[in-house]
């Protein structure tokens, strides 16, 4: 350990008991015994069966939630409040209906008082394709676009660590390859450490660096984890075929398969 | 010639316009002595005394605006009524934005909340008109009781009902508790307020004309409470005509004015026929 750089963020024996407000005495733990790193310059994926607590981690990781058990290390540094060095990409939407794009865009800055918020908005604007849709109100663009602003709204504050939960889930497979394969040529310019949650393996191995395989809720952790050793710069949809690609996804759906089925049956008996 | 008058959207003024002359024409039908055999009353002039002649009305209501006594009575009625619109609103407004943000002041005072509420705040009026005198002033007040509730009841509701979500990703955005207000709780607030805009001003008015019919030196409140101790029908429904047709004027103006402030809102959309 001596001399090598902490890791971007670092989740140590995380786990996460929520206690019901109309009755003390429910309890529900979502996470436990988590222990997870994302190195700097890291793309990690977390992959887990629907309910299995996935949201409640990077909560976590933003500063959001506090842990009821564990600690958060970002660089290093214990965290505590909300984390400063993170953007945070929600699965929701999450843009002010009462902004613009650009507006949007620029809040970030604004709430830091950066002078030239405006200019700088504008210019992410471009670079996520929606050049020209700066006065356009979140209602007058489609869920696609929404999500580019969200991506630029988060982008532009340039953080070290970018937290994104299922950012794409709710987009059509185009739309969604299109903006996987520019979140990439972003991310490839800078970068940074990703936490990256979803629950699609395909995407989740086309994306990362590493794979982690969250267990079925309650309670859920990490019961595996796997390098994805494909070459970049990848493009998400040609990657698909790559024999190697074919290989890690059987693998992992071999530990994830289990994990879905047994999510889905505790659905079924709730 | 009836293609070109069918009801739709471009001809919808003509027929409403022309709804307004047959009611009046009915009107006058009903009421002008001699004209129809009676058939409710026993003589033909007391449906002229209890619904008024509309060509009569009409006259008082001319002679009215080629006047200049009318203007000042409209005049401190507009003033009235948007006195106690802005302080009602800015009340409601604070107030709620404070409890829906402290919950435990909104624990304490919710009962007085409801208390208050639900009384029925005109017979607060003579208190008003004893605290505050016959002038403006205690016509105000009872606008503000009347429109501070509406507003607190939707920015209370408006800041509870904050999309979570947004929130917490203003607050990784950067933002400050006092950021969080002036950039996600009032904007959020403020469209609540202006869902309520039409009623908040309607009750200002109310107020402001049940305030003067109560007890005033001037108002078109006045000029009815005027005309109704010399039971001289006409002049009150003039009154009442030249408050309805005030009221739709605000109104009409309150939407321009929600029209622009709310641009951001989502409408409903309709496709062209080419």
């Amino acid at each position: 350990m001596n001399g090598a750089p902490p890791s971007a963020l670092a989740l140590d024996g995380v786990a996460c008991t929520f206690v019901s407000k109309d009755d003390p005495g429910q309890r529900y733990t979502a996470v436990r015994d988590v222990s997870l790193t994302v190195a700097d310059g890291e793309f990690v994926s977390v992959v887990g069966p629907t309910g299995c607590g996935k949201s409640t981690l990077l909560n976590v990781a933003a500063g959001l939630l506090a842990p009821s058990v564990g600690v958060v290390r970002v660089f290093g540094a214990p965290l505590e409040g909300l984390n400063r060095r993170a953007g945070y990409m929600f699965q929701a939407e999450s843009l002010m209906p009462w902004r613009s794009a650009r507006e949007n865009v620029a809040a970030g800055l604004e709430f830091r008082g950066v002078a030239e918020a405006p200019a700088r908005a504008d210019e992410w604007l471009r670079r996520v394709g929606l050049g020209g849709f700066g006065d356009r109100y979140p209602h007058q663009l489609s869920g696609g676009m929404r999500k580019r602003v969200s991506l630029a709204q988060t982008l532009v504050l340039d953080p070290d660590i970018i937290l994104m939960d299922e950012p794409f889930s709710a987009l059509d497979v185009q739309t969604r390859q299109l903006m996987e394969n520019e979140l990439l040529a972003l991310w490839a310019q800078k970068r940074k450490a990703v936490l990256f949650i979803t629950h699609d393996l395909d995407e989740a191995i086309a994306l990362s660096d590493r794979v982690v395989v969250l267990s079925a809720g309650p309670a859920s952790r990490p019961i595996g984890e796997f390098v994805v050793d494909l070459k970049r710069p990848r493009d998400v949809a040609e990657v698909r075929t790559v024999p190697r690609f074919i290989e890690l996804h059987e693998a992992i759906w071999a530990v994830l398969r289990e994990e879905v089925l047994k999510g889905y049956r505790q659905q079924l008996a709730a | 010639m009836w293609n070109r008058l069918r009801p739709r959207a471009a001809t919808l003024w003509i027929w409403q316009l022309g709804l307004l002359v047959v009611l009046f024409l009915l009107w006058y039908a009903f009421t002008a002595p001699g004209l129809l055999p009676t058939f409710v009353f026993e003589n033909d002039r007391q449906a002229a005394f209890f619904f008024g002649e509309p060509l009569k009305i009409l006259g008082r209501i001319g002679t009215w605006f080629t006047g200049v006594e009318i203007w000042q009575h409209l005049w401190v009625t507009l003033l009235e009524t948007v006195l106690a619109f802005a302080i009602g609103t800015g009340l409601g407004l604070a107030f709620g934005l404070w409890l829906a943000l402290s919950p435990m002041a909104a624990a304490i005072t919710d009962p007085y909340i409801k208390a208050l509420n639900s009384m029925p705040r005109v017979i607060l009026a003579p208190i008003f008109a004893v605290w505050f005198g016959l002038g403006i002033a205690s016509k105000v007040a009872l606008g503000v009781t009347l429109v501070f509730f509406i507003v607190f009841f939707n920015v209370y509701q408006g800041v509870r009902e904050v999309s979570p979500v947004v929130l917490a990703n203003a607050r990784m955005l950067g933002a400050s508790a006092r950021q969080l207000l002036r950039h996600v709780y009032l904007p959020s607030a403020t469209s609540w307020v202006f869902s309520s805009l039409h009623t908040s001003v309607g009750l200002a008015f109310v107020g402001a004309v049940v305030g003067e019919y109560l007890g005033s030196s001037r108002g078109v409140g006045y000029l009815i409470l005027q005309a109704e101790g010399a039971f001289d029908i006409n002049t009150v429904m003039a009154g009442i005509l030249v408050l309805t047709a005030f009221a739709l004027l605000l109104d009409a103006l309150v939407g321009r004015i929600e029209r622009r402030l709310m641009k951001w809102q989502p409408r409903a959309g309709e496709t062209e026929k080419l």
